[in-house]
């Protein structure tokens, strides 16, 4: 019977992480639907990248007030994560403050995660007021109804009743110890429970062991419940930020990627040599031509794919935007959230099927519409203002080269610029043997 | 307005048997657009009062493919392309410089791939480097003192990093300097790039290019300086919907540069 509890930890915390790992394969599989781009080049500069963009958060603190608070709840995840290898080792082997033996190495630890419990708090406070009371524009963007604007709250919720669980927990075995409990040693400090343990003044010695183990197991069990929350949540950046910024695109912004398949085919026409009436021969006569472009998840390359998982829905991108700043339906927040949603339909589709099958939809349409694509103004606000390093331009391109290359639904004014380029060498219909004139006028 | 200044060509050039020290390359807003040619040729003429021996394509010029390709039309694009680079190999071209931010960037980025390695410079780039090595003055002239706001072009800024030549070169004309609230990374659009300038806007409730006008203007400016033709025709677009018209001028870089001594 004693055994109950160490049993009952070890089947949540296997479940809790077997869960995790199982729907982390699953985004990693639907990553891999996208096309290859190869990022295995610049290695030491793609990880000082990571280390500062993702790891430093060089890129949030351009705006200073989130930025402060986020690095606050940052550093606060990461150090409080250190006490819970300490809940598991005492949850698996039935011992309690397991590392207790570090004397005032202990004593620090605590007294520093209490401190930054608190501030991760108070923080997590004021992004809920920036939210949902001063009601920052971004927060409030068409995109942002129903999940996205719940989603973002229920997160900090789990943070606020996550912390207090920890300070509350802190809080009842401080009165413990002082009662001298079998099991309690006096070990670590409570700079911030000290003041919360004043409420338990008088309680019985159950009652405080109730709660204090209310507290602990809800506390992990919290942290369970948390990791799982990821992968239905848009706060799966906390991972992949890290492969995220390492496999950024380190090219200068204004250089769109090259398609191969388009320069096979423009050599070709440029080769006097080439026969114009050779029918394609061997493989080529087998494969399928390639599509230009995107109309649909499967179409972009596995870093864009990426990009939409990582996506945090900020609205940084879209804040800078000037075509949403000037009342245009773009949003690039919203190219990101329509790509994953639509990469999450599609792999929800191969796991109920075994393979997708068609269910009559696409990327664009469906999700996002030609309205949007064309009212960017490939400005790269949106890429350079990322914290964690997405491009939603090259998505808002490729999917352009879909609708011109293969569909010939252009706006009608491009399609005249286009055809002059191709007549008359220049987007205006002038005459290329009088592009010198301005020299003499 | 009539007045015929010295711009020689490659093919000159070659049937001399010579190679310019740097081609320039004029760019279809450069060479047909009534406001771009103004800012062509007060390049041409710093590009002599520095001595600098450049050469022109000409009629041998044809567009880079840019709006084509952000348009999404990569065939065009890589047929304007291998076009040009064939055209630019055959000269054995080595230097680059443009006044266009967009042919800079197509040249700069879009080319190497595709044949195209060229060493690229935007104008104020190639300036400064004048400046820097004695051979072209710039000094406080006409414009000394004047308020002078930069307005950041995104292909020159964001997309190639390019943010303090066009400003050391304003320095040195001794003009009031000013930065709007959304400068350099931050730097507004004007609204033309991503082959915006060829169409009408979505439906929105506001032009960009009123709402960059209104950043310039909140700094109480006399001038707006530009570094690209479209972003030129946009500001000054902006500038006359705010019937500021009478007491804001838009300048690009090198023309500011050339009427402050009217050269």
């Amino acid at each position: 019977m004693q055994y109950i509890p160490n049993i009952l930890f070890v089947i949540a915390l296997i479940a809790g992480i077997g869960y995790f790992v199982k729907n982390i394969r699953k985004v990693i599989r639907n990553i891999r639907l996208g096309k290859d781009v190869d990022r295995s080049d610049n290695k030491k500069e793609r990880l000082k990248n990571m280390a500062m963009v993702a790891l430093g958060q060089s890129k949030m603190v351009r705006r200073p007030i989130a930025g402060f608070l986020h690095i606050i709840v940052y550093i606060g995840f990461l150090i409080i994560n250190i006490e819970v290898l300490e809940i598991i080792i005492d949850g698996i082997f039935s011992t309690h403050r397991i590392f207790a033996f570090l004397g005032g190495v202990y004593d620090f630890l605590i007294g520093s995660f209490e401190i930054l419990a608190l501030l991760v708090f108070v923080g997590v406070v004021v992004f809920w007021i920036r939210r949902n009371v001063i009601k920052l524009k971004r927060f409030w963007n068409p995109e942002m109804k129903g999940w996205p604007k719940n989603d973002g709250n229920f997160i900090l919720y789990f943070e606020m009743v996550l912390m207090t669980l920890f300070l509350v927990m802190n809080a009842a075995d401080l009165q413990l110890q002082n009662l001298g409990a079998e099991h309690y040693i006096k070990a670590g400090a409570y700079p911030v429970s000290q003041f919360i343990s004043p409420l338990f003044e008088g309680f019985s010695e159950t009652t405080l062991f109730i709660i204090e183990r209310t507290a602990w197991w809800l506390h992990i069990l919290g942290i369970l419940v948390f990791l799982n929350y990821l992968y239905f949540s848009k706060h799966l950046h906390i991972i992949l930020a890290f492969p995220n910024t390492y496999y950024e695109n380190l090219n200068p912004k204004g250089q769109l990627d090259n398609l191969e398949a388009v320069t096979k085919e423009v050599m070709l026409m440029m080769d006097p040599n080439a026969d114009p009436f050779a029918a394609p021969t061997g493989d080529e006569a087998e494969a399928e031509p390639e599509k230009f472009g995107a109309s649909d998840v499967t179409d972009l390359n596995w870093v864009q794919l990426l990009n939409a998982y990582t996506c945090t829905e900020c609205g940084r991108c879209t804040s800078e935007c000037p075509a949403n700043q000037t009342g245009k339906i773009l949003s690039p927040r919203k190219i990101m959230m329509d790509t994953r949603d639509r990469l999450k339909e599609v792999g929800d589709n191969i796991d109920k099927n075994g393979s997708f099958v068609d269910d009559g939809k696409q990327l664009l349409n469906d999700y996002i519409s030609a309205e949007e694509l064309w009212a960017c103004t490939s400005c790269n606000a949106c890429v350079e203002t990322c914290p964690v390093g997405i491009s939603p331009l090259s998505i808002i391109v490729d999917m352009r080269r879909y609708l011109v290359m293969e569909q010939s639904a252009a706006p009608s004014d491009l399609n005249n610029m286009m055809s002059n380029i191709e007549n008359n060498g220049a987007p205006w219909p002038f005459n290329q043997m009088d592009r010198l004139n301005w020299s003499n006028e | 307005m009539s007045e015929v200044i010295k711009v020689p060509t490659m093919a000159e050039y070659m049937a001399e048997g010579k190679k310019p020290e740097v081609l320039f390359w004029v760019g279809c807003a450069g060479s047909f657009d009534d406001r771009a040619k103004k800012i062509t040729k007060a390049f041409v003429k710093l590009l002599h009062n520095a001595n600098v021996d450049f050469a022109v394509l000409g009629t041998e010029e044809s567009c880079t493919g840019d709006p084509a390709k952000r348009a999404g039309n990569e065939f065009l694009f890589q047929m304007q392309a291998v076009t040009n680079i064939e055209v630019m190999n055959a000269y054995e071209i080595k230097k680059v410089v443009t006044a266009c931010p967009h042919c800079f960037n197509t040249l700069k980025n879009e080319y190497p791939v595709l044949g195209g390695d060229y060493d690229v410079m935007h104008h104020t780039e190639f300036l400064k480097s004048l400046l820097d090595e004695g051979r072209l003055k710039v000094e406080g002239g006409k414009f000394k003192g004047k308020r002078i706001t930069f307005h950041d072009p995104c292909y020159l800024g964001r997309a190639n990093n390019v943010y303090e030549a066009p400003r050391d070169l304003l320095k040195k004309l001794e003009v009031e300097l000013l930065e709007m609230k959304r400068c350099k990374r931050n730097g507004l659009c004007c609204g033309a790039g991503g082959a915006q300038m060829f169409k009408e806007p979505e439906p929105g409730n506001k032009d960009v290019n009123v709402e960059r006008t209104e950043d310039a203007l909140e700094t109480k400016p006399d001038i707006i300086a530009a570094g690209c033709p479209f972003c030129n025709t946009m500001m000054t677009d902006g500038v006359k919907n705010k019937e500021k018209e009478d007491s804001v001028q838009v300048l690009d870089v090198a023309e500011l540069i050339a009427n402050a001594h009217d050269l």
